[in-house]
């Protein structure tokens, strides 16, 4: 009899279909701990070699609530050296160029700069992150774009970081945890708005941010899956503060990305916010339209994690209801709730229209991508 | 019945794993102390590998606080969303149970369709002659 | 029954009632208390909440403003416009007095049980179609166990009162005494909109009521969330828990994504052995008012279709709040079968006592539909 050559696990799957996708949520990391150093003055190097990090939280190098994978990661994810999403060569074999990835966004959650309470080194770090991001990414890799991570706790060293990076077109937006130590549709915030739009970039707000509040207003969530759950009430706090404060009255050019908090919270915020300002419009005379209005007209969402009714029509409707011309795909990748793209593709029960400028079209016309 | 010899016993000890393709399908074989077991490779939630994935044990509790781990080695954690699939019998450990929801209105499928489906990984008759895995399609 | 909803008998699962000052409270205090309120000036103070300012349009309704005093402080007009408004056969009061968001909790048990006492005496007695929650210091599990045991032979409470924003998130182990104590008593809990604000959002402090308003929903599937994870219906199989004044329509995407996470993070919580939205269907329900949909838009039946359960929404015109207009209490159809169950049916299906205790004509049980 004849063996049948076994095949080892591959990275890899053979593709059927040609994709072409924009993926709007791209991890990358850190090959080891000291690869960011370079980047930083000596001054700082030192700082954080004898220092550390220093957060409003418990733990000095890790989050409050471990995750279920190791580095929040598929468990395939893992390159032969170095941890998921450190290497270039086998993210484009893996992810891709496997998943036709025409452009991807990136999103360092590295150290969090935002979330440092010594401004000084935040300040420093965030312009490591940056310098980082095109010389070991974007540089090497042209389907790759770079975010300008700022430190929004000081808009001074916020700003001064946006104009340094604003002529860089490989820049495609301006990145800031949703859950800072006020809402970021407060008025302290509202210097760093006004340069992402004289910068001509969206917001990119990514869930997470370490604040000291806890996760819920009813108290600190017990265990992961309550504290991943959270990532969606912190971008519902995040559009009623934008909303609510007049953020986009008063800058009726900012875009604004919600990266990773899922869709379907969307339709019931906005019907929420709608009927609760009329009755209390009093308070908030600045607004001049409904909260819906200026939600459509001002924020995108990504996919990743697509939300997963019982069934696909709920889903293709919760798409409708928020608009189908904000929705941006996004794998999340290498972390371990990614989004394979085919998967989404075959959730999507659209017009072909749509589902290409969800796919692709609208982050396209976003960031202005060829 | 097609039989199909994907590997030697000795390439996969026990405990172990193997990814193996059979006419086109990736399929993952299992050695559990000595008992080979197949399933379809492919997750039914979003298609990662279920072979890349954590053999584990089934984490179980009857009160709130305890927590016990039984069945060690025989379930499939895929690499992805972590689903679990027990090794055997393909059977993810997600499936919804317990009281399916009654239609009350026209428009509604029953319960019992909306949650069957996509949770149960595809198995494969899995014997061995002589020194060789063999699958059976 | 004039008035009534599409021909129905009714029962209205949430009514404010007003304790018009802290002096009303005086007659039900023991000598010590008596004493440190009058030389502490505690009997003159106002413990008016934040998240409950009585002169926004929200707080009452223009009919249903009293002349003087506070919204919810004059039986006359609730007998007139909620009870005989609506056809309503009995009305669940919520008496949310400011005190019990003190942080002694010995001060906080003393305003509970003067405030039940005080509502017995002045509201079950003199209108028999009314029902009460019992208001206990949640701050306090074991001082709320105390004034449960004390308060629960009087039928006419038929559930405890938690707020949806407290110290403790309210699926943990620190609050299962009160749920210890709910269930040996028959009594569901009620978590209604509001918070002691010893927490802002995950997202830091914003600036409005209509903002924290709206943050109520996020907290109430925050607390959703809390109850499954932590095993609460686990533990407690016969616990029943009504959501008042939530919003309602956040629910079904909640349920979606917490399903969606649950199916790959279930080793954290192996008490959870079934789908997260199934054991919502079992143990949760919602008051009808407010209702966060667009006027028209049939939200109703879809919410429904989504959870897959008619047995979840509780009538509720939440008498004196401005949410709707005129009689427009009951967003549907008249000829929906939805109605009787919304009414009346799932009221007397989630709360024992009200066919228990001096049930009204409309409700004896040979007249419950079965």
């Amino acid at each position: 009899m004849s063996i049948v050559t076994a095949e080892r696990p591959q990275a890899q799957r053979p593709q059927r279909q040609k994709l072409s996708v924009v993926d709007c949520d791209i991890h990358p990391g850190f090959s080891t701990p000291e690869e960011i150093h370079p980047f930083l003055p000596e001054r700082w190097r030192e700082h954080v070699k004898t220092f550390g990090g220093h957060y409003r939280q418990a733990f000095a190098d890790t989050l409050s609530h471990p995750r279920m994978a190791p580095e929040v990661s598929r468990a395939d994810a893992w390159p032969p050296k170095g941890p998921p999403g450190s290497d270039l060569e086998f993210m484009r074999a893996q992810h891709l160029d496997a998943n036709g990835v025409a452009y991807g966004m990136l999103m360092p959650l590295n150290r969090g700069p935002g979330n440092q309470r010594n401004l000084g080194y935040g300040a420093a770090l965030a312009t490591a992150v940056n310098d980082w991001q095109i010389a070991k990414w974007v540089t090497p890799e042209p389907r790759l774009r770079a975010s300008i991570v700022v430190t929004q706790e000081d808009p001074e060293a916020a700003i001064a970081e946006i104009e340094k990076r604003a002529g860089d077109e490989r820049f495609a937006q301006i990145m800031l945890p949703p859950r800072s130590l006020e809402p970021l549709g407060r008025k302290r915030y509202w210097p760093i708005y006004e340069a992402a739009v004289a910068a001509k970039r969206p917001l990119a707000l990514h869930v997470g941010g370490i604040n000291g509040y806890p996760a819920s207003a009813g108290g600190y969530p017990s265990y992961y899956i309550e504290e991943q759950h959270t990532n969606v009430q912190g971008m519902q706090a995040l559009v009623t503060s934008l909303v609510l404060e007049g953020v986009f009255e008063r800058f009726p050019q900012l875009r604004v990305v919600l990266v990773e908090g899922g869709i379907a919270w969307m339709p019931a915020l906005k019907w929420r916010l709608d009927k609760h300002y009329k009755r209390l419009k009093a308070e908030v005379p600045h607004l001049k339209r409904l909260p819906s209005e200026y939600i459509h007209d001002h924020i995108w969402l990504t996919t990743q994690p697509l939300d997963e009714p019982d069934k696909d029509s709920d889903l293709a409707e919760t798409f409708e209801l928020v608009g189908c011309d904000r929705i941006m795909f996004s794998t999340d990748y290498p972390h371990w709730d990614f989004d394979d793209p085919r998967f989404v593709l075959s959730k999507l029960t659209l017009s072909p229209e749509k589902q290409q400028a969800i796919l692709a079209g609208n982050a396209k016309a976003l960031y202005g991508l060829k | 019945m097609d039989r199909h010899v994907v590997a030697k016993v000795a390439d996969v000890p026990p405990g172990d794993r193997k990814l193996v393709t059979v006419k086109g399908r990736p399929i993952a074989v299992f050695n559990l102390k000595g008992e080979f077991f197949a399933i379809g490779d492919k997750c039914p939630h979003e298609a990662g590998s279920l072979c890349a994935g954590r053999i584990v044990g089934l984490a179980e509790s009857d009160v709130p606080g305890d927590y016990r781990l039984t069945r060690a080695g025989e379930f499939i954690k895929c690499p992805w969303h972590g689903w679990e699939f027990d090794i055997r019998t393909g059977q993810s450990w997600c499936d919804p149970t317990g009281t399916r929801v009654r239609a009350y209105d026209a428009k509604i499928e029953p319960g019992a369709e909306l949650n069957k489906g996509p949770y149960v990984a595809e198995t494969f008759k899995v014997t061995v002659e002589d020194d060789y895995v063999v699958i059976n399609l | 029954m004039p008035n009534s909803i599409f021909g129905h008998p009714a029962i209205d699962c949430d009514v404010h009632i007003a304790v018009p000052n802290t002096a009303a409270l005086m007659p039900y205090l023991d000598a010590y208390w008596y004493d440190a309120f009058r030389s502490r000036g505690i009997e003159r103070t106002s413990f008016t909440l934040t998240g409950d300012p009585p002169n926004t349009p929200l707080a009452a309704r223009p009919d249903w403003r009293p002349k003087s005093g506070k919204p919810g402080s004059d039986l006359e007009l609730l007998r007139s416009q909620a009870l005989d408004g609506f056809g309503s056969s009995i009305a669940i009061a919520n008496c949310l007095f400011g005190g019990m968001a003190l942080h002694s909790e010995d001060l906080a048990a003393v305003m509970c049980k003067a405030v039940n006492d005080w509502v017995a005496d002045t509201w079950l007695d003199k209108e028999p179609r009314l029902r009460a929650s019992i208001l206990v210091p949640q701050q306090s599990p074991e001082l709320a166990v105390e004034e449960i045991e004390r308060r629960a032979h009087d039928k006419r409470f038929v559930q405890i009162t938690l707020l949806a924003m407290g110290n403790e998130l309210l699926g943990r182990r620190s609050l299962w005494p009160i749920y210890e104590a709910a269930v040996r008593h028959n009594l569901p809990i009620g978590i209604h909109a509001g918070g002691l604000y010893h927490h802002p959002t995950l997202n830091g402090w914003g600036s409005y009521f209509l903002e924290d308003y709206v943050a109520n929903a996020f907290a109430f599937e925050n607390q959703v969330v809390s109850l499954v994870c932590e095993g609460a219906f686990a533990k407690f199989p016969e616990l029943k828990v009504v959501l008042i004044e939530s919003g309602v329509t956040w629910l079904p995407a909640g349920m979606w994504r917490l399903n969606k996470t649950w199916r790959g993070v279930r080793p954290e919580i192996p008490w959870v052995k079934q789908v997260p939205s199934e054991l919502v269907r079992q143990h949760i329900r919602l008051t009808l008012q407010p209702f966060d949909e667009p006027e028209g838009s049939g939200r109703l039946e879809r919410f429904v279709e989504q959870m897959q359960s008619d047995q979840l929404i509780l009538f509720s015109t939440d008498f004196p709040h401005w949410h709707f207009d005129g009689k427009d209490a009951l967003p549907l159809s008249p000829s929906s079968p939805l109605a009787p169950k919304i009414l009346y049916q799932n009221a007397l299906d989630t709360y024992p006592r009200l066919t228990e205790a001096k049930a009204t004509a409309a409700f004896a049980p040979k007249e419950i539909s079965p």
